[in-house]
């Protein structure tokens, strides 16, 4: 963010500050406070409502309507499955069922259990040209199959293993 | 000149002010349907069932489209009868139909509709899901399997009463009325007013019942069943058999109790007469030492719980006296257990109220004696009239009965608390013969269905500005401006409710529009037709204060105190986790302390710690109230509360235990 900040909450006061506790900047306050929690956690939903003078209601009445808010905390690994076109035709949805069979989630479960995997579906990566595509993190993978899917997973899987006995 | 029209139907109808088309077309006798449309709230135009066919425009919604000269409008088309049909169908296909055991059966206007525009089939599937039902609340229910997504509720929260506890939630057909985090709604800044349940047109927020445990306790011999009826109830209950707004059937109420089973029937206009007395001596001593003012009522436990929240710098503001219902409460469980010689646990006190928040006021804490409530069970209106259909008593041919004395006397005084201006014009009336004795002044000049209404009123020497507003949206625009020092006040009343307790939540639903006013004006009528008019003439009052109420006694049973109330249960939570803490520090960032600079506070101590390279020995947490509201910004470290704190004193303080 490039200030020195320690706590995320003395960002969430700055946040606040920028937009002097304009009720009409609710959407770009809670985009930005959702780039420091990765989520946008009740309780700062309650003390935003409070800086701003409107109630705790509206507030997330505005955060579960725009599906670019996330009111649950995500995995260190966030998995985004490119449903496009392109992909969708190239059986994404092989590909969604077979990461929601290996880590357990469903389509109302998004955030494995340990809190190290959360998958997204995105309507288009813009990289039809490796459709079906599958984003970890920052990482591109292209021409994803069921197999080399659950392969990624596997690999993640033991990699976190090892440095966690280390 | 000419005067503008509109055709309608095939008749002309001339254009007067309308705000828009719909309020037009009822003008003309269409009675169109409609579930999202209130006049006292924004249009929404959401249900779509007012839809009308405007020549050269189309299909469009009457409530809004604008009035124009020589529109030409047709209310029913093939076209408009089949959609709204339609829509009729696809709301009962996603409703839970379940009519028979529903409590808003009757009353409900999805039913009614249905009705009305001849759906006897649903062509859809049925979507019913299963959702939880909200009990969490002494007044309201949520059922939210119920709900038609009309937003009658968020408006009327948010406009009306600007408290916003409901709102709109999640998207497309995921979406629902909500509370905030899907709180329970009694845990979360509703004040339980009530006019939520009045807006809605189906059964998905109701009253909460008490009918079963009042019928248990009627039924139990070993209990002494008394029951005190509100000034409202006496002008609204015969709506529910027949009569119009505003007709008087006390007669009949206080037969239909004795009916039921309970053993006495008494007035809750006696607990008024004693709080104009107990009110007007606390305003007429802060007057005169220029304390406390201005003086805010504290009748409408709505406003009591919306000023704890929102205003708590305000609380010494409002009279220390219980309302009505609950100064009846405490004096009948004081004197009736003495008077029968029976226990306290032996006598249940039941009170018929205009009013959802009533309930949850029975339940408050400061209104118990070790555990036992002064006021046992609340009903409402409504449920009374339930309880009397239940007995299948004929209403209109029971024979006329009179209260129990010595709490069934009252006054005009008592029976206009009902009315928004009532309790100033009761404690005027009392003022005014206090200071000038014999004076009988009426002071109708708070009467009238606006929603402010002020006046500069001399009594002798005295000259008083007074204010009376309903509806918490009203008060808090009037509360800011005395904040900023632009309105002075002597006396404010306060109701939630717009006209006061006649519109309360518990009272019957109806379509006639101008109820509200015609019950006022039945308690206004009561008032002439009572042969005394100032509440401390009432000689069982007088009686009281020579016999049992000492002024010791009269404080204890008679006033109360109010608490800072935090407006969401919320656990505190800790913003800055510390490694090696040894100082645990937490600020309160509730409104109160929000306004007073608790985030300055916050910023400057955070700067402080890095500075000092103490970030791993000091732990912050934030709270949504520690209830001093009026001490703050609130501190406490390491469970030492500092009030009134400064970065200088909490600096001090943490540097005792790094």
């Amino acid at each position: 963010m490039g200030d020195n900040f320690s706590s995320k909450f003395e960002r969430v006061c700055a946040i606040l500050n920028k937009y002097n506790q304009r009720s009409d900047k609710l959407i770009p306050i809670l985009q930005e406070v959702q780039e420091e929690y990765s989520y946008l956690p009740e309780d700062t939903m309650t003390y935003i409502a409070t800086a701003l003078g409107i109630s705790p209601g509206a507030v997330f009445g505005v955060a579960t309507f725009y599906s670019h808010f996330t009111l649950e905390p995500k995995g260190k690994y966030i998995i985004k499955v490119c449903d496009g076109t392109a992909c969708h035709v190239k059986k994404s949805e092989d590909i969604i069922g077979v990461i929601e069979k290996e880590l357990g989630l469903s389509s109302k479960k998004k955030t494995s259990d340990d809190m190290m995997f959360t998958l997204e579906t995105v309507a288009c990566l813009g990289a039809c040209g490796l459709a079906p595509v599958v984003v970890v993190n920052d990482a591109v993978h292209g021409a994803m199959t069921k197999e080399k899917t659950a392969e990624l997973i596997k690999q993640i899987k033991e990699e976190e293993l090892a440095n966690a006995t280390v | 000149m000419a005067i503008k029209t509109a055709v309608i139907d095939n008749i002309i109808v001339p254009i007067n002010g309308e705000k828009n088309l719909l309020e037009l077309i009822r003008k003309a006798n269409v009675e169109l349907p409609t579930f999202c449309y209130h006049s006292e709230i924004s249009v929404y135009g959401a249900c779509r069932m007012c839809m009308v066919e405007v020549e050269g425009r189309g299909v469009l919604p009457a409530c809004s489209t604008a009035v124009e000269e020589n529109m030409v409008v047709r209310t029913s088309t093939k076209q408009i009868r089949d959609m709204r049909k339609m829509i009729i169908e696809l709301m009962l296909a996603s409703h839970d139909t379940d009519c028979t055991s529903c409590p808003k059966s009757g009353d409900c206007r999805l039913q009614k509709i249905a009705k009305q525009m001849g759906v006897n089939k649903i062509r859809f599937k049925q979507m019913k899901t299963v959702q939880p039902v909200d009990l969490s609340s002494d007044s309201i229910v949520r059922d939210p399997a119920k709900c038609i997504l009309c937003g009658d509720c968020v408006r009327t929260c948010k406009e009306i009463q600007s408290v916003g506890a409901l709102d709109f939630a999640y998207r497309g057909s995921d979406a629902k009325v909500i509370t905030c985090f899907n709180k329970g709604i009694g845990e979360i800044e509703c004040v339980n007013c009530g006019q939520c349940v009045k807006v809605c047109p189906v059964g998905a927020l109701m009253p909460r019942y008490h009918i079963n445990p009042v019928w248990d306790a009627i039924y139990d011999k070993s209990k002494t069943v008394v029951v005190q009826i509100a000034p409202s109830v006496r002008v609204a209950l015969g709506e529910y058999f027949g009569h119009k707004p505003g007709t008087t059937t006390i007669g009949q109420i206080i037969s239909a109790l004795r009916r039921m089973g309970f053993d006495k029937v008494y007035d809750t206009n006696f607990g008024a007469d004693l709080t104009v007395v107990e009110e007007g001596k606390e305003f007429l001593e802060r007057y005169a030492k220029g304390e406390n003012l201005p003086q805010f009522t504290s009748c409408c436990p709505a406003w009591v719980k919306f000023a704890e929240q929102y205003y708590p710098e305000m609380l010494p503001n409002l009279s220390t006296c219980r309302s009505p219902q609950q100064m009846f409460g405490s004096f009948a469980k004081d004197k009736l257990t003495k008077d029968l010689g029976i226990d306290r646990k032996d006598l249940v006190v039941v009170s018929i109220m205009p009013c959802t928040a009533k309930k949850f006021e029975a339940n408050r804490d400061e209104f118990k004696e070790d555990g036992n409530p002064d006021v046992d069970y609340v009903i409402t209106t409504k449920e009374l009239a339930l309880m009397i259909k239940e007995s299948g008593i004929d209403f209109d041919n029971l024979e006329l009965g009179s209260f129990d004395m010595p709490l069934g006397f009252s006054t005009g005084g008592g029976v206009i608390f009902g009315s928004s201006g009532g309790v100033s014009e009761a404690v005027l009336r009392f003022a005014a013969d206090t200071l000038q004795k014999g004076s009988h002044q009426e002071f109708k000049q708070f009467r009238g269905n606006e929603k402010l209404k002020v006046s500069e009123i001399e009594i002798g020497d005295v000259k008083l500005r007074l204010a009376v507003v309903s509806g918490l949206s009203n008060a808090r625009k009037l509360i800011d401006k005395i904040r900023r020092g632009e309105e002075h006040y002597d006396l404010i009343e306060v109701m939630a409710c717009c006209g006061g307790c006649v519109n309360g939540g518990g009272q019957p639903i109806t379509d006639d529009r101008t109820a509200v006013e015609k019950r006022a004006k039945g308690l206004y009528d009561n008032d002439k037709m009572l042969p005394l008019h100032i509440s401390s003439e009432n000689p069982y009052i007088q009686q009281a204060y020579n016999e049992e109420l000492t002024p010791k006694k009269a404080h204890h049973l008679l006033h109360t105190t109010y608490e800072n109330r935090r407006r969401i249960l919320q656990d505190d939570f800790l913003i800055n986790p510390a490694e090696n803490k040894t100082v645990s520090l937490t600020i309160c960032f509730g409104t109160s302390c929000y306004l007073r600079g608790a985030q300055t506070l916050y910023t400057r101590l955070m700067e402080h710690i890095r500075e000092k390279g103490l970030e791993s020995k000091v732990e912050f947490n934030a709270s949504f109230c520690g209830k001093q509201c009026k001490k703050g910004p609130v501190v406490t470290i390491n469970g030492n509360t500092i009030e009134h704190c400064t970065f200088e004193m909490a600096v001090e303080e943490i540097e005792k235990h790094v």
